[in-house]
């Protein structure tokens, strides 16, 4: 194995000379900007796509626990549509097969197309654990909420949903955590994000090691970071006398 | 007009039918108790009475108001019938005060400091304006099960229906529960009852239901009821309760 060369930051990404300072200006990139603009696509794939896994999958897990069948049905085949193709297989359907079929999505661009496969995939798991959450709540608290005059809507939202949520903040931090690493298939529709960016600069510039394990380390980084911004939240929501909650 | 009445109301689970052709009512400021053994169908019944059951045959009335009527406004009817359960269900993520004001507020409209004062003098009532911030699992179930019916009052309920409120507590936390429940009898609140306490019974209901396989086998008041029961299974089941 040869030495390490992490010099290899600092070249420009067109004549492969070191630029001082690794930071490249008036047109011209270095590695290391193209490094981080692909964090940044990293970044905004993934946390678009946990926007709209959030809330189709909060919306779709709550119809799946109301007494309407219809709603119950429309929830249940949402999920099976979404957790039963592979991901991969979602996001070329998004990019050749929809727009196809859908003709305004034509001059939809690429990223949005992404958002949207890789947001609506993970709002099926969403879906599975918010419903989880609302089933394992005693029976008790829905009825409290109606007796006390609320209508479904509002017995939902006073008292089923605060509760579930805490109950699974914990597993949809495993789901944002995985949206991030996820995000990689974005490379497939060539969104220029962390794994398109790994492919082509180790190509270009031969040293795999030094790009791999930056890129490595990024989405660690980004991963763990939304680890402790859920774990956060997690302690904020904490309810006094329950158990995990403070005295 | 009785301010509930059930007439043969019926309730299938899928084949399996939980209540057969239950009658019975409940006059403005009568207390009745419902008891019976375990799977007869007490808590079902006191839950059609506000619609948290729906029931497939028969009527319920409310206040002359139909509670299987589809037209009729549930959310409304039940904001006036108060009801306390065997786990209490205060919510577990707001405190006491937040407890006993959110539907004051959500539902009845009322202004977010009257609705407090309101809660707290219901705590006051109950022994336990000194638990006003704590959160439900903070307290014991006997206080739980007391701010739960603090809560009901809160809305200025026309009815209370209790549902074995004393079935989770622990012994020595039955009396505490079972002391408001007197005294809110004794004011005259109309209340339906579903409990094995015979003692509450004998003190201030006015007439006992017993009820076994999903029918109403006794209707009677209460002196007749602990004198002489006609049906012998309401004979045997209180001679299990009664001797211990």
């Amino acid at each position: 194995m040869s030495t390490w060369d992490w010099q290899v930051f600092c070249k420009d990404t067109i004549d492969g000379e070191i630029v001082p300072r690794c930071f490249g200006g008036a047109g011209d990139i270095t590695y290391l900007d193209w490094l981080l603009s692909a964090w940044g696509w990293t970044l905004s794939v993934s946390l678009l796509a946990l926007l709209v896994a959030l809330a189709f999958g909060s919306l779709m897990g709550i119809l799946r626990t109301t007494p309407h069948r219809g709603l119950v049905l429309l929830g249940n085949a949402w999920t099976e549509l979404f957790r039963n193709i592979p991901l991969l297989v979602q996001i070329f359907l998004w990019y050749h097969v929809v727009p196809a079929l859908i003709p305004p999505l034509r001059g939809v661009p690429s990223f949005i197309l992404v958002v949207l496969g890789l947001g609506l995939f993970t709002s099926a798991r969403v879906s599975e654990q918010v419903k989880a959450g609302i089933q394992s709540l005693p029976r008790g608290q829905r009825m409290a909420g109606l007796a006390l005059g609320f209508t479904l809507p509002q017995t939902y939202r006073h008292v089923i949903l605060p509760m579930a949520f805490r109950i699974v903040i914990p597993p949809l931090t495993s789901e944002a955590m995985n949206i991030v690493k996820n995000s990689a298939v974005a490379f497939a529709v060539s969104i220029s994000e962390l794994t398109l960016f790994a492919l082509q600069a180790q190509e270009e510039t031969a040293r795999g090691i030094e790009i791999y394990l930056a890129v490595t380390g990024l989405y660690f980084i980004s991963a763990f970071a939304i680890n402790r911004a859920f774990h956060f939240v997690e302690q904020r929501v904490r309810v006094p006398g329950m158990i995990g909650g403070g005295h | 007009m009785p301010m509930i009445e059930m007439k043969n109301v019926s309730k299938w689970y899928g084949a399996f039918q939980v209540l057969t052709e239950c009658s019975t009512q409940v006059e403005k400021g009568e207390v009745i108790v419902v008891c019976g053994p375990s799977g007869s169908g007490k808590s079902t019944l006191i839950k059609c009475v506000n619609g948290l059951e729906p029931f497939q045959q028969g009527e319920v009335r409310v206040n002359g108001i139909s509670v299987g009527d589809p037209k009729t406004d549930l959310p409304k009817l039940r904001a006036h019938v108060g009801m306390v359960f065997q786990h209490f269900e205060l919510f577990p993520h707001m405190s006491i005060t937040e407890n006993l004001a959110i539907a004051q507020v959500k539902v009845l409209g009322r202004g977010k400091d009257e609705a407090r004062e309101r809660g707290l003098k219901l705590l006051d009532r109950v022994g336990l304006r000194s638990q006003a911030d704590k959160f439900p699992g903070q307290l014991s179930g006997g206080q739980q099960q007391r701010v739960a019916i603090a809560r009901a009052l809160s809305m200025d309920p026309i009815c209370m229906l209790f549902d074995e409120p004393t079935s989770a507590l622990d012994p020595e936390m039955i009396n505490e529960v079972l002391d408001v429940m007197v005294e809110l009898a004794q004011e005259g609140m109309t209340m339906m009852v579903v409990t094995h306490e015979m003692g509450f019974a004998r003190k201030v209901a006015h007439r006992v239901v017993f009820m076994d396989q999903g029918r109403i086998v006794e209707d009677d008041k209460k002196e007749a009821f602990f004198g002489s029961p006609r049906s012998e299974r309401a004979q045997q089941f209180l001679s299990k309760i009664l001797h211990h």
